[in-house]
């Protein structure tokens, strides 16, 4: 498979992060975490990279980046919202917080919306567990969410595009 | 400011303030601070998780002992101006509980929340700097490795934790020192020690506030192992999710390195070890640690079987010491305090102290610790202060997605690791999570199940398959379509899953289903004889109807139906059309005159 790699300075970055990388034991999974943060998320173009600098098979970094939910092979909205579903935000609603997350922004979990500029996930457990049901805006953590809540947060995002 | 006495005040850094907003808090302490010109009668220390995490943003004020709840930038210039500079604390802000009350007015030991509880893991947590080393240094840190490496052996270490009977802190409870043993006696010139701190039990945030407040007692604990089974390099796992507690960590390893705590030829007596930090992407499996070694090795997270155990073929094929994280905080306490202080402390099989997060339905949600031996009851209504707006306690969770849920019945039950699995739960990671009379124990083992079938890794048929079957069943049920039969396909598939999975992901996912069925075998036949659901969650079973008596037609259910199924007009009570309705319960929520019933 021939894959065309654009000389940028996102692959040089990620290029100079590999070759520091490359010497040490198990590396994949560092420098994935590596790739998505300058990409953002990691296509096809860019496992092929990884594959590549790292001299391992294609087949491995694909089995890694979709075993993690961590890792990305779509690209996200401006702003990712996880909803948390652990035990304690369950107990206390979560699966309703979820529900109101996906009217309010009128997408399903997983999606992003229209004007790029929301993703909706789920996540387990941030250990915010004393502030349930909590919802993670990036690295942001709102505790005790219900719905008034959410339309304000929604807003406070909406209005810094503005 | 002549007179003023010199003030610390400390700041709780730990998750659950920071979520909100105790860096705002503190931010606006330094302004007030300049602005008096008193910044030197004060030192502002950011300390890591204090424990009443409901109360947050907290703080603490020494030598004063006052402590301040519910904090918001706005209440800080009157802190600093009345207290900080008149001395008379501002009661508005502390005096709200019981409990708090008693924290002012006497030491903090009087207060219901803190007088059952022992700190040994947490006796540094929230109380000092983490991200100072000197401050570690003064609360005796350092001292344990200090004390092995001049003046004990690794056989005599290894010995001191087999006799302080402590076990794994991960949830499993294999005694510790017989782990540190096999790895010693394992023949190998390359040897690893490695912490686990894949924290992914919902529920449980320990670990995470552990490497938050106190990063340094890891790193010296992983060095007592790795000196006592003769390994030079260790690896910490820790999850993605916690972005804070890795900052701290990769600060503390730097410091640590800096004072040569770690490095080449510590403290010159020819022992060198240095610690690595590798980050997890996501994957609940990597608690297992045969998975979790996978993935430090940069691959897919799948379990191996076992044997070889991991302290003769882990790592790289080589012998590897896995513990996790609160029992590597022990060691250092267990080294300077002796065997006996240790084993003194707990139940005839479980010595020593557990930390656990209280959550859910329960008034002071936040991180404890109590000898072994402590009761549920003491943990929940003591000190957890039991369940709020009046509900009734119905159950509580132990042991996250592997644990079951325990009945009240059985409350006064000592906590150790055997009682608890012989309740049908185990100790797990600590994760405890209250249920009231609004929880539907059907839908919460279904919910279990979710979990789990999404986090199997798949490489074994018991568990990818059966799993999903086992959710399947559930959803029928939830779903109001199950039948008698399947209550017995339920248990025998249980029994399947846990003896044939390969890993402990596999072989325990099924007790929350086995916990619920041995007692509250009653909900899932109402589920099933009688359609209704008595927690009126599982919407299948649920109907909504606004009494019309009590309808002010204000329109606001309507306006915010998601499936438009409420109609009515200005004085006109408004109607639910049942045929339509999807009984998501939005109107109940939002009707501002209570008009609605659930049933």
């Amino acid at each position: 498979m021939q894959i065309h790699i654009p000389d940028n300075p996102q692959y040089r970055e990620l290029k100079e992060y590999i070759k520091k990388e490359k010497g040490k034991k198990g590396p994949l999974i560092k420098v994935l975490h590596k790739a998505q943060d300058i990409f953002g998320y990691l296509p096809k173009e860019v496992q092929y990279f990884v594959a590549k600098e790292l001299n391992v098979n294609l087949s491995d970094v694909y089995g890694v980046v979709t075993f993690y939910n961590f890792f990305s092979t779509t690209p996200k909205g401006k702003n990712e919202i996880n909803v948390c579903l652990g035990t304690a935000c369950y107990v206390r609603g979560a699966d309703k917080v979820l529900s109101m997350l996906e009217e309010e922004l009128n997408i399903g979990n997983g999606e992003t919306t229209e004007d790029n500029l929301f993703t909706l996930n789920t996540a387990r457990c941030f250990g915010a567990c004393g502030l349930a049901p909590a919802v993670m805006i990036n690295e942001e953590v709102y505790g005790h969410v219900d719905r008034k809540k959410i339309k304000k947060m929604l807003a406070e995002y909406k209005g810094k595009e503005e | 400011m002549a007179g003023v006495p010199k003030l610390d005040v400390l700041i709780c850094g730990g998750a659950s303030c920071i979520s909100n907003h105790s860096h705002d808090i503190k931010d606006t302490i330094h302004e007030e601070l300049k602005k008096k010109g008193i910044e030197e009668d004060v030192r502002v220390i950011e300390t890591g998780c204090m424990g009443p995490c409901e109360l947050g943003p907290v703080m603490l004020v020494y030598p004063d002992k006052v402590f301040y709840q519910r904090l918001k930038p706005e209440d800080i210039g009157n802190i600093v101006e009345n207290h900080f500079i008149k001395g008379r604390p501002v009661e508005e802000k502390i005096l709200v509980s019981e409990t708090t009350r008693a924290i002012i007015e006497k030491e903090q030991e009087d207060a219901d929340f803190f007088k059952k509880q022992t700190k040994i893991v947490l006796s540094n947590c929230g109380r000092i700097d983490p991200e100072n080393i000197e401050e570690y240094i003064t609360e005796n840190g350092y001292a344990a490795i200090g004390k092995i490496l001049t003046s004990s052996n690794p056989d005599e270490v290894v010995e001191t934790i087999k006799k302080s009977g402590l076990r794994g802190r991960g949830g499993g409870g294999f005694p510790t020192g017989r782990k540190w043993e096999f790895v010693k006696n394992a023949e190998n010139d390359q040897k690893y020690v490695v912490c686990n701190a894949d924290e992914g039990d919902p529920g449980a945030f320990m670990d995470r506030s552990v490497l938050e407040g106190d990063p340094h007692c890891i790193i010296e604990g992983m060095s007592i192992a790795a000196y006592a089974v003769g390994a030079n390099k260790g690896y910490v796992y820790i999850r993605a999710e916690y972005p804070l507690a890795i900052t701290r960590l990769e600060h503390a390893l730097e410091q640590a390195r800096e004072y040569g705590f770690l490095g080449e030829n510590i403290f010159e007596t020819g022992f060198s070890f240095d610690i690595e930090i590798r980050i997890g992407a996501g994957a609940f499996v990597c608690g297992e640690e045969t998975a979790l070694i996978s993935s430090i090795e940069g691959g897919r997270g799948n379990p191996r079987p076992r044997p070889p155990f991991p302290a003769i073929s882990g790592l790289w094929g080589k012998p590897t010491l896995l513990n996790n994280v609160e029992t590597y905080a022990n060691i250092r306490h267990i080294i300077l305090n002796g065997w006996e202080w240790f084993s003194s402390i707990g139940t005839e099989t479980s010595k020593g102290t557990k930390v656990f997060a209280l959550s859910g339905k329960i008034k002071n949600t936040g991180l404890i610790e109590v000898p072994m031996g402590t009761t549920l009851r003491e943990l929940i209504f003591d000190i957890g202060g039991g369940v709020p707006d009046g509900k009734k306690f119905k159950a509580v969770q132990l042991g996250g997605p592997s644990g079951g849920c325990v009945p009240e019945e059985y409350l006064d039950t000592p906590i150790d690791y055997e009682t608890l699995i012989e309740l049908g739960a185990m100790m797990g990671s600590g994760g405890v999570i209250v249920m009231d009379e609004d929880t539907c124990m059907v839908n919460t083992a279904r919910f279990f199940l979710d979990f789990t079938k999404s986090e199997s890794c798949g490489k074994c048929v018991p568990c990818r398959v059966g799993l999903v079957k086992l959710y399947d069943m559930l959803d029928k049920i939830v779903k109001g379509n199950g039948e008698l039969e399947d209550l017995d396909k339920l248990e025998s598939l249980c029994y399947s899953v846990k003896k044939t999975s390969l890993c402990g992901l596999g072989q325990t996912a099924p007790n929350p289903v086995l916990s619920t069925l041995k007692y509250f075998k009653n909900e899932y036949l109402e589920h099933i004889q009688d359609h209704t659901c008595r927690a009126k969650v599982c919407a299948d079973l649920v109907t909504y109807t606004i009494i019309p008596e009590a309808c002010r037609s204000c329109g606001i259910c309507a306006k915010n139906c998601p499936v438009d199924c409420i109609t009515g007009s200005k004085g006109v009570p408004y109607v639910i059309n049942q045929d339509v309705c999807i009984s998501c319960g939005t109107c109940y929520d939002v009707c501002p005159f209570d008009s609605i019933i659930k049933e």
